[in-house]
């Protein structure tokens, strides 16, 4: 392993990361665990910003988009909790297949 | 192979591991104290950029708390008499397809690119630029994300406390 760190390994755990994100936002059933698998993939994005602004040649203006995504990521979570606390009182289950009344 | 790289490969596996076990969890409480370290990890990670400022403030926001958000909603939307694991699982074949394709394509490409190489400046403070930043270049998305934020806490206290009476 003589290869010393970069760039590239930054992205290669950040893409690593954003795929396992997807799958388990794809595969998961329970709402929350959903909720999970998009924070690992804001989380993937951060590291994206946050290498670029290192490795680039650039200022440190990736960093600020990163705090901005962070805000999002809280303010998304809070009102999905929300969501999914009213749905569970309503229709008793989280599992997101389970919720289709406007289907019919 | 010297400290920096032993560092990243230490905390780029953590991370990596915590977040199979976030996907691959039975257990929804697991998959969210893997979702611990994983935040951890990342906030490492940001440390080896030299982004000292993010990786304090995922730590205190993600771990202190979008962390205890999920794990109150956890306690509160899984009934404690019948501890049901919820391991319902949807359609893994085009799931495993979909994020194996977007997974190797982004590898691939990352791989091969030739990165122009960095002349990577010395580990400095980053909090008194960014607060710079905020205040100057980025002053409307910081104002925008300060109503983004009053609206998401009004919207999630009214949506959660609709009353249960209300339901016909």
């Amino acid at each position: 392993m003589a290869v010393h760190i970069g760039l590239t390994q930054f992205l290669v755990v950040s893409a690593i990361l954003f795929s396992l994100g997807l799958y388990g936002v794809i595969t998961r059933k329970n709402a929350i665990m959903v909720l999970m698998g998009i924070e690992l993939i804001l989380n993937a994005a951060n590291i994206n910003f946050v290498a670029f602004t290192r490795y680039g040649a650039m200022n440190i203006s990736g960093q600020v988009v990163a705090v901005f995504v962070i805000i999002l990521a809280a303010a998304e979570a809070a009102v999905l909790l929300a969501i999914v606390l009213n749905i569970f009182q309503q229709l008793n289950t989280v599992n997101v297949d389970e919720v289709d009344n406007l289907k019919n | 192979m010297n400290w920096y790289d032993i560092t990243f490969y230490v905390f780029a596996i953590l991370t990596v591991v915590s977040a199979v076990g976030v996907v691959f969890s039975r257990n929804i409480v697991y998959a969210a104290f893997s979702l611990l370290f994983a935040f951890f990890g990342v906030a490492a990670l940001y440390v080896l950029l030299s982004a000292d400022f993010l990786a304090i403030t995922q730590i205190l926001l993600y771990v202190g708390g979008i962390l205890v958000l999920i794990v109150f909603g956890v306690m509160l939307t899984t009934r404690a008499q019948k501890v049901e694991v919820k391991r319902g699982i949807l359609s893994v074949v085009p799931a495993v397809l979909i994020a194996g394709i977007i997974a190797g394509t982004l590898v691939g490409v990352l791989t091969t690119t030739k990165w122009p190489a960095a002349n990577l400046s010395p580990y400095e403070e980053t909090a008194r630029p960014i607060g710079a930043l905020l205040m100057t270049n980025f002053v409307l998305p910081f104002e925008l994300a300060s109503i983004l934020l009053l609206v998401a806490l009004i919207g999630a206290v009214i949506i959660a406390r609709r009353e249960k009476a209300r339901r016909a």
